[in-house]
């Protein structure tokens, strides 16, 4: 059965992606939103055995992979829990993301291409979750990364798309470079790159240490780190998280799939899976905690200042990210993976949603030029604020009953609270601040698209659209808005529609925005008790995760301040954004430049870009040019064959006669050695 | 086939076929090339399949005595020999169809050429005789030279004569090492000297005379300015067996010859290895990223690759030769198609400059499609056959030295760099030039040349077992041989303590 959820997407991407023109758009679309539906339907029977105890951990075997030596290497499809989670989740959002892309893309000219590499992604998806080794959760990895590249790139006409896929695609390189030590390391240590071979013994390799790059070290510290470095290439922690946001020059049903519910969980994943290692590690998790804490803050603060509004659901998710990071390094990795599975529909939810409201207003997607939306498209207007209400975690706390991200957020600010290991309190303090940003930034959005008065007269979209002028790529979005033309909310918006009607998008989009908007308001409260009870938690889990009861236990112990900050904090952002966006529209703009240093370091994403470039990208040309010029041409060329040359040629005409007879001179001097050795040996 | 000379029989074929396109019309020898070509691979499939796995160690022997006894006619191949064999014939028919419409003057001459080559380069992996091996060796860059210097582009006379002034130095070393070997063994047999201990002191030379020769068709860093410019100058077909056969031969002389004749010498001077190694992967890369011509980047890209394959082989491990092995057997495959690749637009726009294409996805779609496999396989995504070797070879690479691992495995950012942005300026973006937006898609017969190479480079990248397991017992073999002077990595594990089972620091 496993093998039909993870193999059908490949077939249907191999049909419709070779198929292409051949089998036209309709059949390319049917076999590979139906294989997805085949798979999403056959997933949840997986998830629900494991929360009723009738499903047990399974292997199986498909084919031998690389056999060398000790490094034994299959292909295989592992289920456990952890494994039927994810199935559910990535199952689930890539059917309904195939749904929406039958309105999304509707005009465009390679929707055959679209759905093949959809599907691609969704079969490399789940190779990662269901690997039983490093090596085939690698393949899945890259293949994800292979799919990232070619969706963001989608529109390959387009420059802006084309660098941001390459720069996906390398920002990941740098991750699996760490990824790949740390297999080299794990095979060096463990003599084995199987999964549970490795969680086995990693409780006995406490205390040792290993050489690498000339010092000692802690060996689970190395092993972790490097590993790590993995996970925060593709989870776009802070460092490597510079694609992400680029990343939204593709269609925004892929932003939904990839760069929101799935691939970027994946290195959120691979700590849970590998937590037993990590547990081994008080080094290594404290870098994860860290790492997690600081780019949730670090993401919120630049999500409140962006126009875009897929760039503030990017940055959203990045901050999301961290949580998740910081929930796995405080030791809760039943509540990572809660988040992970609540985040997965309110965030695919928002994305589609904000990929309806770009369908509606003809492509734009700067919200200073939204404004008073509500009434037009109620239907997205509602998914939406579903969407808002569950990423700021709205609930309430005596109840025990909320929104999705109200029962997970919480989950990780107490597990961080409760931890008591190092950084937890930091993790904690971030973790509420950052949820005030959370509220503030996506409050923001929905004030700024659905509310107000319409500011849509000066967009260039809309004016194509009213003008009937001829629009380059109709279907191509413009998530490349130059965020520093524009002196950002700096000047009034001229207010209007300016004649424009934006139209509610049609069912094939308006469905997965319904099915989502109700996995975003129950997914959390249905399943809180499987994640993250102490007692019940280990059932579900059985042993897939390094699950901690003594912290579940804990973290309902928790002061009651630290219950009800989350909720305060998020009430605070609410209001901000309340008297910003609706009250006082003329404070943001008062604000930026009253203090116009702390806003261009938001607006310009902490000058990481910009750093980056000076450091990596200007260096490596630079030395590409001096090798190339001074050191192969200038050096050894020069000194090498040309010298050699030179010092033939002065004063003789032998140089001439060199080079034309140099085959014939060759062939001589062998056959003379053949000759020679050929006598000599004779005369033995 | 018991009995059956086949290896000589697999040598005589394209030979035969040689001599009949000489006398032959252009059109007929076309003809008389592929269908010999074709033969030679049907042949040499059936040696395959008829392999034993895990038995003798040489098989399909042949001796035969020429000039008296010093100098047999011995042949006889190993697993690791059998694979580069199937990859010689394998390409050669593709070589051939490349040729079909770009060469049209003095094409008997160039089949004949062609088919020569085969011939010595399938009889350097055969040879048994160390004398045999060397006419071979040395013979079958002869070929290659008139090929760029009659069929070349502009500047095909510098190019010529850098290939011949640095392959002209190690061979004549090579060749005094021979004599000596020969001298102090007795035999000029390459199994008896397989098992010759050579004495330490005299290793040292030997391992030097011959890193000469092979660090120069290799090509290691810093002997390697001769392949860009033999590459841009040679026709697409010269390039792609230069790209796949000729550069095979530094790594299969590794293998056969420095590592386990002189294992002593190879532990001593591993460092220079792995030191030019790493100066190949991180330099080239760099340089290749700066290129404007396809072929110089993709000449560059194969010294970085090679760089594994040089690396892997001398970390005295199984992943890492087994890894260096496969390398060489992919890049065969994945750079000999990037030539293609090059060769098609090139037949078409007769421009190699970056800048002159663009956009070509929206008008050849396959072929894009055909580039795009060929990218990912040289960036070695897994799943296909460039990942494997790669891995394998890190793998192995850090089993070593984890400076090394560190610095090789740098390759894999900086290849994605120069690949990626060289595939996005020819097919992705919109064409810079009038006629670029105009180029025709791939023909049948360039289908016939790219779709099997994409098939072998997919199979080794999904089941490469049937490519390891003929190469597993002669790895063995080589360990086996050169164990007693493997020298230490630099982890040393320590043993670990077990952790209390406890869980530390809960607040209650």
């Amino acid at each position: 059965m496993v093998q039909a959820i993870v193999f059908l997407p490949l077939l249907a991407a191999i049909i419709a992606g070779l198929g292409n023109r051949m089998i036209g758009n309709f059949a390319a679309k049917l076999i590979t939103t139906g294989a997805l539906f085949v798979g999403m339907f056959l997933s949840w029977p997986i998830f629900f055995g494991f929360m009723a105890g009738t499903e047990h951990s399974q292997l199986h075997p498909v084919l031998n992979f690389i056999h060398s030596g000790d490094l034994q290497v299959s292909w295989a499809l592992r289920v456990d829990a952890l494994t039927s989670v994810m199935l559910v989740v990535v199952t689930t959002v890539s059917a309904l993301v195939h749904l929406y892309s039958w309105g999304y893309m509707a005009e465009d000219d390679s929707q055959p291409r679209f759905f093949a590499y959809l599907s691609l992604f969704t079969f490399a998806m789940l190779m990662l979750v269901t690997a039983d080794n490093l090596v085939q959760m690698f393949f899945g990895w890259e293949g994800v990364g292979l799919a990232s590249y070619l969706l963001i790139g989608f529109w390959y006409h387009k420059p802006s798309a084309n660098a941001a896929a390459m720069k996906a695609f390398i920002v990941n390189r740098v991750g699996d470079f760490g990824f790949s030590l740390g297999i080299f390391a794990t095979f060096l240590v463990f003599g084995t790159v199987s999964i549970p071979d490795i969680l086995a013994a990693a409780p006995n390799m406490t205390g040792s240490t290993i050489g690498f790059l000339g010092t000692r070290i802690d060996t689970m510290t190395l092993i972790c780190i490097l590993l790590f470095i993995g996970a925060c290439g593709k989870s776009a922690q802070l460092g490597l998280h510079t694609w992400l946001p680029d990343a939204m020059e593709g269609p925004t049903p892929v932003s939904a799939l990839i760069h929101a519910a799935t691939m970027v969980t994946a290195g959120v994943f691979m700590v849970c899976r590998l937590s037993p290692m990590f547990e081994t590690s008080t080094t290594a998790m404290a870098v994860v905690t860290f790492v997690g804490a600081l780019t949730a803050l670090f993401a919120a603060t630049v999500g409140t200042v962006q126009n875009d509004i897929k760039r503030v659901i990017a940055y959203s998710t990045c901050s999301q990210l961290g949580y998740m990071f910081m929930a796995a390094g405080v030791g809760a990795y039943g509540a990572a993976m809660f988040h992970l599975f609540t985040h997965a529909f309110f965030k695919a939810l928002l994305f589609l949603g904000a990929g309806s409201v770009i369908h509606a207003m003809h492509h734009e997607q700067d919200m200073r030029y939204y404004g008073g939306l509500r009434k037009h498209i109620p239907l997205t207007f509602w998914a939406m604020t579903i969407g808002t209400l569950a990423i700021t975690g709205v609930g309430i706390y005596w109840l025990h009953a909320g929104f999705a991200g109200f029962h997970s957020k919480d989950a990780i600010i107490e597990a961080a609270f409760a931890s008591g290991v190092p950084f937890g309190g930091f993790a904690f303090f971030i973790a509420v601040f950052a949820a005030l940003l959370t509220s503030f930034y996506s409050w923001r959005l929905v004030f700024l698209t659905f509310f107000g008065k319409p500011r849509w007269t000066q967009s260039e979209h809309i004016q194509h659209a009213l003008h009937g002028d001829h629009h380059d790529h109709p279907d191509a979005e413009d998530a490349g808005h130059d965020t520093h033309a524009h002196e950002a909310g700096a000047h009034q918006m001229t207010e209007g529609t300016g004649g424009y009607h934006p139209h509610e998008s049609p069912w094939s989009m308006l469905i997965p925005l319904a099915l989502l908007s109700v996995g975003a308001i129950f997914a959390g409260y249905v399943f809180t008790a499987f994640f993250i009870d102490a007692e019940q938690g280990v059932h579900f889990w059985g042993g897939s995760i390094a699950f901690d009861s003594h912290l579940m236990h804990a973290m309902h112990e928790v002061p009651l301040w630290v219950k009800l900050s989350p909720a305060v904090v998020m009430l605070i952002g609410l209001g901000i954004a309340f008297y910003a966006y609706i009250r006082n529209t003329a404070f943001p703009a008062a604000f930026a430049s009253h203090f116009d240093v702390l806003y261009r370091f938001l607006l310009n994403k902490w000058y990481f870009d910009e750093l980056f470039h000076a450091i990596f990208v200007r260096p490596a040309v630079w030395l590409g040019r001096f090798f190339w010029k001074r050191g192969d041409e200038g050096t050894i060329d020069r000194f090498g064959p040309n010298g050699f040359a030179a010092a033939i040629a002065t004063g003789t005409k032998l140089t001439a006669r060199f080079q034309t007879g140099y085959v014939y001179s060759y062939a001589l001097v062998m056959l003379l050695g053949v000759a020679a050795a050929t006598t000599w040996a004779m005369a033995h | 086939m018991d009995g059956f000379p086949i290896l000589s029989a697999i040598l005589a074929l394209p030979l035969l076929g040689a001599v009949a396109c000489l006398v032959s019309s252009a059109a007929a020898a076309r003809w008389i090339a592929l269908v010999t070509t074709l033969a030679t691979l049907a042949l040499c499939i059936g040696l395959w399949a008829t392999y034993q796995i895990g038995g003798p160690q040489w098989q399909f022997v042949e001796d035969a005595a020429l000039f008296g006894n010093a100098f047999r006619w011995a042949l006889g191949i190993d697993g690791i020999a059998l694979l580069l064999i199937v990859l010689t014939a394998f390409l050669m028919p593709i070589c051939i169809a490349a040729s079909w419409e770009a060469i049209d003057r003095r094409v008997p001459e160039y089949m004949a050429l062609f088919l020569f080559m085969e011939v010595l380069m399938l009889g350097t992996f055969m040879a048994q005789d160390i004398f045999l091996f060397y006419i071979f060796f040395e013979a079958g860059l002869i070929p290659m030279y008139l090929i760029i210097g009659i069929w070349g582009g502009a500047n095909r006379i510098y190019a010529a004569y850098k290939f011949f002034l640095y392959t002209l130095l190690g061979s004549v070393l090579m060749l005094i090492a021979m004599l000596w070997m020969v001298n102090y063994a007795e035999s000029t047999s390459i199994p008896v000297l397989l098992n010759t201990d050579f004495p330490p002191q005299a290793q040292t030379l030997l391992w030097l005379a011959f890193f000469a020769s092979f660090a120069v068709k290799m090509p290691m860093w810093p002997f390697h300015t001769w392949l860009p410019d033999a590459h841009v100058q040679a026709p697409t077909a010269g390039s792609v067996i230069l790209a796949g056969v000729l550069l095979k031969l530094g790594g299969y002389g590794f293998v056969r010859f420095s590592l386990p004749m002189f294992p002593e010498a190879s532990a001593q001077l591993v460092w220079v290895v792995f030191g030019l190694s790493m100066a190949a992967v991180v330099l080239t890369s760099l340089i290749a990223l700066v290129q404007q011509d396809m072929k110089k980047l993709i000449a560059y890209s194969s010294v970085a690759h090679m760089a594994f394959v040089t690396a892997g082989i001398f970390t005295f491990n199984r992943q890492g030769i087994e890894g260096g092995l496969v390398v060489m057997l992919s890049h065969g495959l994945v750079s000999g198609a990037l030539f293609l690749c090059v060769g098609v637009v090139y037949d078409r726009l007769h421009s190699r400059d970056i800048d002159k294409y663009g956009g070509l996805s929206n008008n050849m779609p396959a072929y894009a499609l055909f580039f795009m496999v060929f990218t990912m396989a040289a960036v070695a995504l897994p799943g296909t056959s460039g990942f494997v070797g790669e891995f394998l070879a890190l793998v192995g690479a850090y089993e070593a030295n984890s400076w090394l691992a560190a610095v090789l495995t740098t390759g894999i950012i900086l290849g994605a760099a120069y690949m990626l942005l060289l595939y996005w300026r020819i097919a992705f973006g919109t064409a810079r030039t009038e006629e670029a937006a105009k180029l025709p898609d791939l023909t049948r017969r360039e289908w016939a040349m790219m779709a099997p190479i994409a098939a072998v480079v997919l199979w080794m990248g999904v089941y490469p077992e049937s490519f390891l397991a003929p190469m597993r017992q002669d790895v063995a073999v080589l360990l086996e041989r050169v164990a007693r002077a493997a020298p230490e990595g630099d982890a040393h594990v320590t043993a670990g303590a077990p952790a209390p089972a406890a869980h530390e620091g809960e607040a209650h």
